[in-house]
């Protein structure tokens, strides 16, 4: 049998790194050697930093963005346009979207789409709280930033069914041709998609 | 063990960071779950959505191995229809009420039958009603059928109007007329009339006919809901009934 070469605190932090995406044991291994090897650059100031994000990060009552604020950050800038609120999935999708800065609005995460599968009902989405939102009279419009799936549309056209009420326009993001994009690597779904939204040119 | 089938896709839930467990529907194996490495990836995620038909290759040492799936996409049949939200209900509610039938058990009456309207689906005249024809079979082929020959009351052929319910066997018009808010209707178009273009609400009527059969024998029993794309349906169909 092989000996345990580290002692139980590093073993531990091992098998935490392992947990993180992108992470198997070897490459966590590595990680933690390379932060051991670094004790004062990184080692420490990461511990500190997890413990502050521990104990600050919430999610915004509002948006359901995370932050260290309830509000968050982007809720309270005065800068954004409260005209218009951009729905996504997920906390990566908008920053994936503030990354691009594609559009300066304000953001409403739903936490992830309607799935029967995996028993995720309506109640179990930050819907109603987007209906709410969208209520207010300064907002004239509801962009669905969904993903181009079964179940992100599915549930696109759930949320359109229940902003009917309100007095907004909704949209949703185009589908097609990614910018870079070769016609003979597109998957034929992309090019069928592509193809039924063409337009004036 | 290896196998090599054409398929329909219900589902496929992300395992780890790169794969998915995909749920393929094929005519000879049935329902078959296996892991599709680099299922999570750009090229893979638009081949895996429900309702794609796809060439499935399954190996594994055992059979009763998860095993591994590889999969060649025949129709992106979810592009198609994910911009029409009654399209795209349809298609929801076909892929997610066949995950009610048990695994790596053929049914190759509900396969065939599924090809039909899963084909149909461009068709709005058309699928709602074949839906309906499709639960039914669905129900059929699990052991729960509806015995829609004769009245269960008198044993006449004609006339038959209800359902019943508990037994699930029709009633003629005059033997239920006293029971007629204990019943069921029963759309003509499932015994013989107007097949072709039945009108809303007929279909309508075959929905909560079937929906009260699957939740009554499936859903409640498994303690799962009906799919909320069937439910969205049914007041699709209330709306254009009305109108």
């Amino acid at each position: 049998m092989a000996q345990r070469a580290t002692g139980s605190e590093i073993e531990r932090l091992i098998q935490l790194l392992a947990r993180l995406p992108g992470l198997g044991p070897r490459s966590a291994r590595r990680a933690a050697l390379h932060m051991i090897k670094n004790r004062e650059k990184l080692l420490g100031p990461l511990a500190s930093a997890l413990t502050a994000a521990h104990d600050n990060v919430t999610v915004c009552s509002t948006c359901g963005n995370v932050d260290t604020s309830d509000p968050c950050a982007m809720c309270l800038d005065p800068r954004r346009d409260r005209t218009i609120i951009c729905v996504v999935e997920e906390v990566g999708d908008l920053w994936a979207l503030e990354r691009s800065a594609a559009i300066n609005c304000h953001y409403h995460v739903i936490g992830g789409t309607l799935s029967a599968i995996e028993g995720v009902r309506p109640e179990d989405l930050n819907i109603s709280k987007l209906v709410e939102r969208a209520a207010a009279p300064e907002v004239k419009e509801i962009v669905l930033a969904v993903n181009a799936t079964v179940d992100g549309h599915t549930t696109a056209h759930y949320i359109t069914e229940r902003l009917k009420e309100c007095d907004v326009s909704v949209s949703r993001l185009a589908h097609g041709v990614p910018v870079g994009g070769e016609l003979d690597y597109l998957d034929e779904g992309t090019l069928i998609a592509a193809m039924k939204s063409r337009r004036p040119f | 063990m290896e196998w090599q089938q054409t398929g329909v896709v219900l589902s496929a839930l992300r395992h780890g960071e790169t794969s998915a467990i995909a749920d393929i529907f094929t005519r000879q194996r049935g329902r078959w779950k296996g892991l599709v490495r680099g299922g999570r990836s750009s090229t893979m995620r638009p081949v895996l959505q429900p309702g794609n038909q796809v060439q499935a290759t399954w190996r594994a040492r055992l059979e009763d191995h998860l095993g591994n799936f590889i999969i060649e996409p025949i129709s992106f049949r979810a592009a198609r229809l994910i911009d029409d939200p009654f399209k795209l209900a349809g298609l929801t509610t076909l892929t997610e009420i066949t995950q009610i039938l048990p695994e790596r058990e053929p049914h190759e009456r509900v396969f065939d039958a599924l090809q039909i309207v899963l084909n149909a689906l461009e068709d709005d005249d058309i699928w709602p009603a074949l839906l309906v024809r499709w639960e039914m079979g669905l129900l059929d082929d699990m052991g729960y059928g509806l015995d829609l020959t004769h009245c269960a009351a008198t044993g006449v052929n004609d006339d038959l109007v209800f359902v019943s319910p508990r037994s699930a066997r029709a009633v003629s018009a005059s033997a239920g007329e006293p029971y007629r808010d204990k019943l069921l209707a029963l759309p003509q178009f499932l015994v013989g009339g107007n097949i072709v273009t039945p009108s809303a609400q007929d279909v309508l009527a075959g929905l909560e006919l079937t929906g009260h059969f699957l939740t009554r024998h499936i859903f409640q029993a498994r303690g799962i809901p009906a799919p909320e794309s069937r439910s969205w349906i049914m007041a699709h169909l209330k709306q254009l009934a009305q109108s």
